[in-house]
């Protein structure tokens, strides 16, 4: 998972994407400003971390990837196509390429319909007539999923959480989808069952070959499905490089205090060694000058206040960071090193 | 359901720092509701005590007792529906079976609460400051209005809310996420309680904002000496900020000890199930995670015996014990430490290394 998959065209390409939304305030209206351009790629077989807190525009990017929403600006090429603005019938086509899983397993699956019928309907929406029959398809994909064929016919209710995002996972692959965007689709799992679904991705990932779009706020969870990963804040990506470069030399401030705030099971109560970030993200509704993440930033300074910081690489390598103070790039501590194999 | 000894329980605790006898202390809580699919047995037999200044974690996933022990503590069952046995005493007095009104004036008083969602814990038509104060009044008969905004604005200020005199006019959904959560612990806080029960209370916010709320609670309960029930799904947290560890399954405690002790000497096979299955930031993220197999029992129709026995990897090891008999909460040998499991000491010791792996 450490290397790079060969494959050079990029499945997915995607450049100054954003998405503004007007807000009514009063009498007037200002501009919620959810996304605010936004490049990245993702190459067949490869899964794209996308990481941030609330309101850092993740979700946002995920539904327009899917044309659930029209963006603002900026072009989405899939295979090379533009797929900015398809709509109707012209949309068709993609989405037998281009899935989602969405978070809540509990409201995501239509209650009256069975499981069988909720994965048979993208197959008869899209006109595909598999070998064996429907039937037998849908069997084989609840088998995929790791959930038992014979219960084609029960309902939603009758399931467990993790057992409905088997099924929303079994109707995303039912159309054998090239890539998958799949937004929290284990945060809102019970930890025992999360891991289950964890690994249930990463044999899709394997098996499969599929490309993903991984949208998480839990670093933990994107370190173990992602080949690259894009931190998001406030609308902007401010760092994107390999898994581990990101968590071994992150050099963003953000990236740091991100890692550094999640709480970890080998450090204990006395131990106080983290960042403390102050105050909470800035609102996107504010224009926010220079850098979005000055405002809770400890290295700012008045340069980060006028110019606001480009996604650039630095070194030559494929970590891209907009910061006018990155990191140095040695590792933040000797521990998180350890066990992770360095990438060249 | 043999029970199990309860002694060892209080006796071999280690004390509290400067002796301080607990605050809190729970003995073989049993709480049930009556619902039309039948009886929720939801806690069963779970004791366990809080010294001031101390911070004991309760662990466990949905639907494993953890919250409803925490509303249990807080008197907030609707006794119509819920049958409550055992002895719950906050600071030597027995809360079980007190009449509404008694409860009421320990409540935010003695024994204050934090929930996960401060967005439905508080009102939304009142201004944040006017709320706190009137949890300071009803508490404190005498006070007057200008004393209570006083308070009010003066625990805004604690707990990190800037220009706390101002925002105190401000109306809750005019807060981010973690401002509210701030309110939340100035409501709670404002009469100086004892014992604070705070269920998930970090849960809904985004891990930057955690740290920071965790962080307060940690700086205020030094300030206050307050005794802390924290109840959270997540190990990482319990890590951070308990001295003492419960881990609950199927409503019964399955472990129970310090954090060292259960965290980094955990006995109980599901505690090896939730260390090995969460993805941490360490270790190898090429591994596959190693969940737990099969989903948490129904609370109305719990597993005989060991309730995990259908989901521990070991239930063969047993002698079928583990089907038919409720494993005893007992000392491991380490004091204060305990563990319900019919695995014998040496097999778990045995088999500890392969359940959790390079985890720990």
């Amino acid at each position: 998972m450490s290397t790079d998959p060969p494959n050079a065209v990029p499945l997915l390409a995607v450049q100054g994407l954003a998405k503004h939304f007007p807000v009514r305030e009063g009498f007037g209206s200002r501009i919620l400003r959810a996304v605010d351009g936004v490049d990245f790629e993702v190459r067949a077989g490869e899964t794209l971390g996308l990481v941030g807190e609330s309101g850092c525009g993740k979700t946002t990017t995920g539904r327009m990837l899917v044309r659930l929403l029209e963006p603002t600006a900026g072009r989405i090429r899939f295979d090379g196509r533009d797929i900015t603005h398809l709509r109707g019938r012209a949309l068709r086509p993609l989405r037998r390429e281009l899935q989602i899983i969405f978070q809540d397993p509990y409201s995501s699956l239509n209650p009256r319909h069975t499981v069988g019928k909720i994965i048979a309907i993208p197959l008869q929406a899209n006109g595909i007539r598999p070998p064996g029959g429907i039937r037998n398809r849908v069997r084989e994909l609840l088998e995929i999923v790791g959930l038992n064929p014979e219960h084609y016919n029960r309902y939603p209710h009758e399931f467990s959480g993790g057992q409905r995002q088997r099924v929303g996972i079994a109707r995303a692959l039912a159309v054998q989808p090239r890539l998958v965007v799949a937004d929290e689709p284990v945060s809102a799992l019970d930890v025992s069952i999360q891991a289950q679904v964890v690994n249930l991705l990463r044999g899709l990932q394997r098996d499969l070959g599929l490309g993903f779009v991984f949208i998480a706020h839990d670093l933990a969870v994107v370190r173990h499905l992602s080949h690259r990963v894009a931190v998001m804040y406030l609308g902007k990506i401010v760092e994107t490089g390999a898994r581990a470069d990101i968590y071994q030399r992150p050099q963003h401030p953000y990236t740091r205090a991100l890692l550094s705030a999640v709480p970890d099971i080998e450090r204990s109560r006395e131990d106080r060694g983290r960042i403390r970030l102050e105050g909470d993200v800035a609102s996107p509704l504010e224009a926010v000058s220079g850098c979005p993440f000055r405002s809770r930033c400890w290295k700012a300074r008045d340069r980060c206040a006028v110019e606001e910081p480009a996604l650039v690489a630095r070194e030559g390598r494929e970590q891209l960071v907009a910061c006018h103070f990155p990191e140095p790039a040695p590792a933040v501590s000797t521990e998180e090193v350890r066990g992770e194999p360095v990438a060249g | 359901m043999p029970q199990p000894d309860r002694e060892p329980d209080l006796a071999d605790r280690e004390p509290a720092p400067e002796g301080q006898p607990p605050y809190l202390t729970v003995r073989d809580l049993n709480v049930r509701f009556r619902t039309e699919d039948g009886v929720v047995r939801a806690v069963n037999g779970v004791s366990f005590s809080v010294a001031p200044g101390r911070t004991l974690g309760i662990v466990g996933e949905s639907g494993s007792g953890k919250s409803v022990t925490g509303l249990a503590v807080l008197g907030l069952h609707d006794p119509r529906r819920t049958e409550v046995a055992g002895e719950i005493l906050v600071d030597g007095r027995n809360i079980v079976g007190l009449g509404e009104s008694q409860v009421r004036r320990l409540r935010g008083r003695s024994v204050a609460m934090v929930f996960q969602d401060p967005l439905s814990a508080l009102h939304p038509y009142y201004p944040v400051g006017r709320q706190i104060a009137e949890a300071y009044r009803v508490h404190h008969r005498s006070a007057s209005r200008a004393d209570a905004r006083a308070q009010a604005v003066r625990m805004l200020g604690r707990v990190g809310i800037p220009q706390p005199e101002r925002r105190a006019d401000r109306y809750p959904h005019e807060f981010s996420g973690g401002m509210r959560q701030r309110v939340m612990i100035a409501m709670a806080l404002v009469n100086d309680p004892a014992l604070l029960v705070a269920d998930e209370p970090t849960t809904a916010l985004d891990v930057t904002v955690q740290a920071q709320i965790l962080d307060l609670l940690a700086d205020l309960q030094a300030e206050f000496h307050t005794a802390i029930v924290l109840i959270t799904h997540d190990l990482g947290v319990v890590s951070q900020v308990a001295d003492d560890v419960l881990v609950m399954y199927g409503g019964r405690a399955v472990e129970q000890g310090s954090v060292a002790q259960v965290l980094r000497d955990p006995q109980h096979p599901y505690t090896w199930g939730l260390l090995a299955s969460v993805p941490t930031l360490r270790g190898d993220p090429d591994a596959d995670l190693t969940p737990i197999s099969g989903s948490p029992p129904s609370m109305i129709h719990l597993p005989d015996g060991c309730a995990f026995h259908p989901r521990c990897r070991y239930a063969d090891r047993t002698g079928g014990r583990s089907a038919t008999e409720v494993p005893p909460l007992l000392p491991t040998g380490e004091p204060g430490h305990l563990v319900a499991c019919h695995l014998s000491t040496v097999d778990r010791e045995a088999l500890r290394g392969t359940a959790i792996g390079a985890q720990v």
